[in-house]
């Protein structure tokens, strides 16, 4: 299964350009799948450690604000992409030290209580922020190139793409680290691990903080795509929007997150297309099936179907 | 490594892609089958109050005017699109509207953020877009659309004429409080309600602001603050189940014995509170449509189209229904002009959106001209709330009309620095009794 | 500092009083989450519909009742049964139809499989009670109003919000604490949160406990909705702005503790009021300072037990 994995991501990619070029709308639906499923990797590196973090659409609309606060002044994709990962690093880092103390329910809380601190903060500031009105972010240079509309949302699509690529190929690296194996040991035997030397909370909190570069990178692509971002991206909905997309797609292999992300996009947008009044009915009934009927969600689907079995 | 290369030459082939759609656009307009018009409005949280009833009058007005032969002899057919799940998604659906589905024409928003942010796409997808509801001046003020028309009017009218009321009504207030919700509406309006407060009437004493949370369901505290403070004047911008709460919490502590409410978007709520609402308070609704206005432009219209809303639904329509058929008439106006124009040709979008710069068209209560930049002037009428019987709620009297224009800021200034312009000798020249 | 409280002294004591009764409402219903967290070992996301529904059940079973000529003094007791009614139909069907098939799995996914229930409900209620606010307060109006004195001046407050949201909060407490420490059942209760294993063990009939529990949390939750009801109006939405609130509280009060649910929303509910008036700016983030505060002193909540740790 590890084997075809790579083979499969590009197949996905290539679906997704096919589709991209055949509905121009569908573009930026997957752009925005792609940017949510890069913070989702965030997500299954905590996943792996057995924490659930609800609060982590706090790095997405930090990253989401950081390329909306700056753009006017930096005014490059590029340096935007880059501030807001290490941005949301080093806030990661700042709160992480806090919360990695904590496990379980506690994590997850904690994580829930600073994104809702952050989106009432983004509320509440109203003369910085416009509070729910949101700031407008407009195309900016990509590397010093000047585009025109229709070819700078291709490329932050195809950037999109790149960083999905890359990411989502250092995660699998990561995972099959020792640091990557350690974090699966917080999950079975935490004092084991310390038993061995291996630090816990050193272990945890580097995993945390590239959970939130993640996030942060995810966030700035929203921006660029959206073109617009606005407090409801920190709200509780939203983290629990990563999670659901994150069991949707299957944690157990780093294409889940962007097959869950894509299905859920899409699922999203065809149920509001044809059902304006019940989507989230339609969203929480398909998330119940596969949960119910599919463990291993949409990845795990996919290796049973390919015959791989150990999908998880 | 191979893998890059593929990769890349997808994307490559995707660029080329792009150049196709760009091509189309240059064709003559062809007379389409169905004037197909794509509405977002929220279907679901706490502002469905207002857009599942402005769908329900958009639905039955598409009916009326496909039973009267479509506008310039095509039928409507509306597509409406949920506000709630945010703007990311909202952008998307936009895009899906007009690429996917073949919308002619956008209706657009409730929520100043969704305005805010899909106003801007009207220039991408080159459609005309109608703003039928959100009340942002930030639209029209801080950027200029060819393709974007407000066809009501907008937060600086919809304060400044209930302040101009009180200030007639009560003009010696001493102390003002203000309650509203924690978003940008309730910021705003505050912002534009301190404004001109301060040029019509200097030296108002603020004792307290107060944005509670969106979507609070208990005023308790801030309503013992108030008892306690006992401002003159308290003023209120907020509207659906919080402005139900906070009257009915108020009521019951006898608040409004104390001080005089202004409640700007009061309108909407008065059927819900039936005989809580307490007598004398100084109500709006974002507009002239009451439903006892004394004299409307086209009394049988108004009446029939109260009376059929009525019908469909066993309810009043309220200010987000009149609103909606706003843009209706608007649309309806603009197409035929545009029709027209071409002596009976299909305009293309951007000769329809030629056709809505400057546009005057009737509603049944006056007559609501776009001007030169995109802003439509509604009339405002304000009122003290009295209960009326034959409707079983609350309704105005002692009504002040203010038109449009006079309450508006001028093309091309900013409200806030508008407002800081006024004397206060504008409050006896501004309205008029009806 | 006396200075200050000389000034201001008059006005904390209108905030201790109003944060009574917020603090009461929000004892209700995170008590309730925090008993099903505490024995099932899920976080119930769709406990703020449960809230949401026994709300809307309680209005409109009040507003029909009242149709039919109900006394104005059954009111109060109609809410209680509304959602009583409401904990007993929802509770067993949720429990066992969705709850039952993912014990053995992980928590995000028990998590989820609330979230997604969440999502349902919240389209449900909006099909069953339409979207324009739903209110019926004959509960709060029919008890009149009491003056409290305030200096020279009077500060009217409602005997509902006065007396009875924090009537209700200490019986349900009282109540609870006897039912777990003196009962059988709640013995069994109590086992099972401090150690499933081994009060499966001995012979304890877990799924008779979850099915038991989580019906209780569900009432709960449905009775705190539906004491909202009388002085709240109902509009889509209100689940999801209170389940937030309930989760901080679940977390700083300790998992499963009944008491330190009950200190936690009185420091909320106070810190809040307080906040209104002085900082009002401030009312929103006062319970996520409070829990953020309370967890950094005491990890484990303010009454929570450390758990020993897996080796």
């Amino acid at each position: 299964m590890r084997k075809i994995e790579p083979f499969l991501a590009l197949l996905l990619a290539a679906a997704m350009i096919a589709a991209a070029v055949m509905a121009p709308w569908l573009r930026f639906v997957l752009t925005i799948a792609l940017a949510k499923g890069i913070a989702v990797l965030g997500i299954l590196l905590l996943l792996r450690a057995g924490q659930v973090s609800f609060g982590h659409a706090l790095y997405i609309a930090f990253g989401a604000y950081v390329v909306a606060f700056l753009a006017p002044q930096v005014n490059d994709a590029v340096l935007l992409l880059a501030i807001a990962a290490a941005g949301a690093g080093m806030l990661g880092l700042v709160i992480g030290l806090f919360v990695t103390r904590y496990r379980q329910i506690f994590f997850g809380m904690l994580n829930l209580a600073m994104a809702m601190v952050f989106y009432s903060l983004l509320e509440k500031l109203y003369a910085i922020t416009k509070g729910s009105d949101g700031i407008r972010v407009e195309a900016m240079p990509i590397a010093g190139q000047r585009l025109d509309l229709a070819t700078f949302e291709w490329t932050i699509f195809g950037i999109a793409l790149g960083l999905a690529f890359v990411l989502g190929l250092l995660l699998r690296l990561y995972l099959a680290s020792p640091m990557g194996e350690a974090l699966a040991g917080i999950k079975t035997r935490e004092t084991r691990l310390e038993f061995m030397g291996v630090p816990a909370r050193g272990v945890l909190l580097a995993a945390y903080v590239m959970s939130a570069v993640l996030g942060g990178i995810g966030g700035a692509i929203i921006a660029m795509t959206s073109r617009h971002v606005t407090p409801l991206l920190a709200y509780w909905t939203s983290s629990g929007e990563l999670v659901f997309i994150a069991i949707l797609g299957g944690a157990g292999g780093v294409l889940g997150p962007f097959l869950g992300a894509a299905a859920y996009e899409l699922v999203r947008v065809y149920a509001a297309a044809s059902f304006a009044d019940a989507w989230q009915m339609i969203l929480g009934a398909v998330l119940l099936l596969v949960i119910l009927f599919a463990p291993g969600g949409l990845w795990g689907m996919a290796a049973r179907a390919i015959g791989g079995g150990r999908g998880r | 490594m191979t893998a890059t290369l593929s990769r890349r030459e997808a994307l490559v082939a995707g660029f080329g892609g792009v150049l196709l759609p760009a091509t189309l656009s240059a064709q003559p307009a062809q007379k389409p089958a169905e004037l197909k018009i794509g509405v977002t409005t929220f279907l679901s949280g706490p502002a469905s109050v207002f857009g599942v009833p402005s769908r329900k009058a958009c639905e039955m007005l598409v009916d009326q005017i496909n039973a009267a032969g479509g506008i310039a002899g095509v039928p409507v057919r509306a597509t409406f699109v949920d506000e709630a799940p945010g703007t990311d998604h909202l952008v998307g659906e936009m895009r899906r509207l007009v690429q996917s589905e073949g919308v002619n024409v956008l209706l657009q928003s409730i929520s100043s953020g969704s305005c805010l942010a899909c106003t801007p796409l009207s220039r991408e997808l080159n459609k005309v877009m109608l703003l039928w509801d959100c009340g942002t001046q930030r639209i029209f003020e801080e950027n200029r659309y060819e393709y974007a028309f407000r066809t009501q009017g907008y937060g600086t009218p919809e304060v400044l004429a209930p302040l101009l009321y009180l200030l007639k009504h009560k003009p010696d207030f001493r102390t003002v409080a203000v309650i509203n919700q924690d978003y940008a509406w309730g910021r705003d309006s505050w912002e534009l309600w301190k404004a001109g407060m301060d040029a019509l009437k200097p030296g108002v004493r603020v004792v307290a602001e107060m944005f509670p949370r969106f979507g609070s369901t208990d005023f308790s505290t801030e309503i013992t603050r108030l008892l306690a403070l006992r401002p003159d004047v308290i003023l209120s911008t907020s509207w659906g189940g919080e402005l139900v709460t906070l009257i009915r919490q108020a009521t019951e502590r006898r608040l409004f014995e104390r001080s005089t409410f202004v409640l700007p978007v009061a309108e909407a709520s008065l059927p819900t509170l039936g005989r809580t609402m307490p007598e004398g308070h100084i109500i709006g609704t974002r507009g002239d449509h009451w439903n006892n206005h004394p004299a409307p432009a086209n009394p049988e219209l108004f009446r029939s189209f109260v009376n059929a809303y009525r019908q469909r639904n066993n309810e009043y329509p309220i200010y987000p229904c009149h609103h909606m058929a706003q843009a209706m008439w608007a649309l309806k106006a603009g197409v035929e002009k545009a029709v027209a124009a071409k002596n009976g040709g299909w305009p293309s979008d951007a000769e329809l959106a030629h056709a809505f710069r400057g546009l005057t068209f009737p509603t049944p209560t006056s007559t609501i001209t776009l001007r030169e930049d995109g802003q439509g002037l509604e009339d405002q009428i304000v009122g003290l709330s009295t209960f009326n019987a034959d409707f079983g709620f609350s309704v105005p009297k002692d009504m002040m009309l203010y038109k449009g224009e006079t309450v508006s800021a001028p093309v091309g200034q900013k409200s806030t620095d508008w407002l800081k312009t006024l004397k206060p000798d504008f409050v006896a020249s501004a309205g008029r009794s009806i | 500092m006396a200075e200050w409280f000389q000034d201001n002294g008059l006005l904390l004591g209108l905030a201790v009083l109003d944060g009574l009764s917020s603090a009461g409402l929000i004892f209700l219903v995170a008590v309730g989450l925090n008993l099903v967290f505490g024995v099932l070992r899920i976080v119930n996301v769709a406990h703020g519909s449960l809230y949401a529904i026994g709300a809307y059940a309680a209005a409109s079973i009040g507003i029909f009742l009242t149709g039919l000529g109900l006394p104005n003094w059954a009111s109060i007791p109609t809410l209680v049964l509304s959602a009583a009614l409401v904990g007993a139909i929802l509770g067993p069907l949720i429990e066992r139809f969705l709850l039952r098939r993912i014990y053995a799995q992980e928590e995000v996914v028990q998590l989820l499989v609330t979230f997604a229930l969440f999502m349902i409900l919240e389209d449900v209620q909006k099909l069953v009670w339409g979207v324009q606010p739903i209110h019926h307060d004959t509960p709060m109006t029919m008890l009149g109003t009491i003056d409290i004195p305030f200096g020279q001046d009077f500060i009217p407050f409602t005997n509902y919000q006065l007396f009875v949201l924090p009537g209700f909060a200490v019986v349900t407490l009282l109540g609870l604490a006897w039912f777990l420490r003196r009962t059988l059942t709640g013995r069994v209760i109590v086992a099972v949160t401090t150690d499933r294993e081994a009060a499966t063990a001995m012979g304890i009939d877990a799924a008779k406990v979850f099915l038991l529990t989580f019906t209780f949390g569900a009432m709960l939750a449905a009775l705190g909705g539906a004491l909202s009801s009388p002085t709240a109006a109902l509009v889509p939405g209100i689940g999801a702005q209170t389940i937030v609130l309930s989760f901080a509280v679940v977390a700083t009060a300790g998992l499963g503790q009944i008491e330190g649910a009950a200190l936690t929303s009185l420091m909320m509910g106070m810190g809040r009021s307080v906040a209104v008036y002085f900082e009002p700016e401030f009312e929103v983030v006062v319970p996520y300072i409070i829990m953020v505060l309370v967890l950094l002193v005491r990890p484990q909540g303010l009454f929570g037990v450390t758990e020993t740790r897996r080796v």
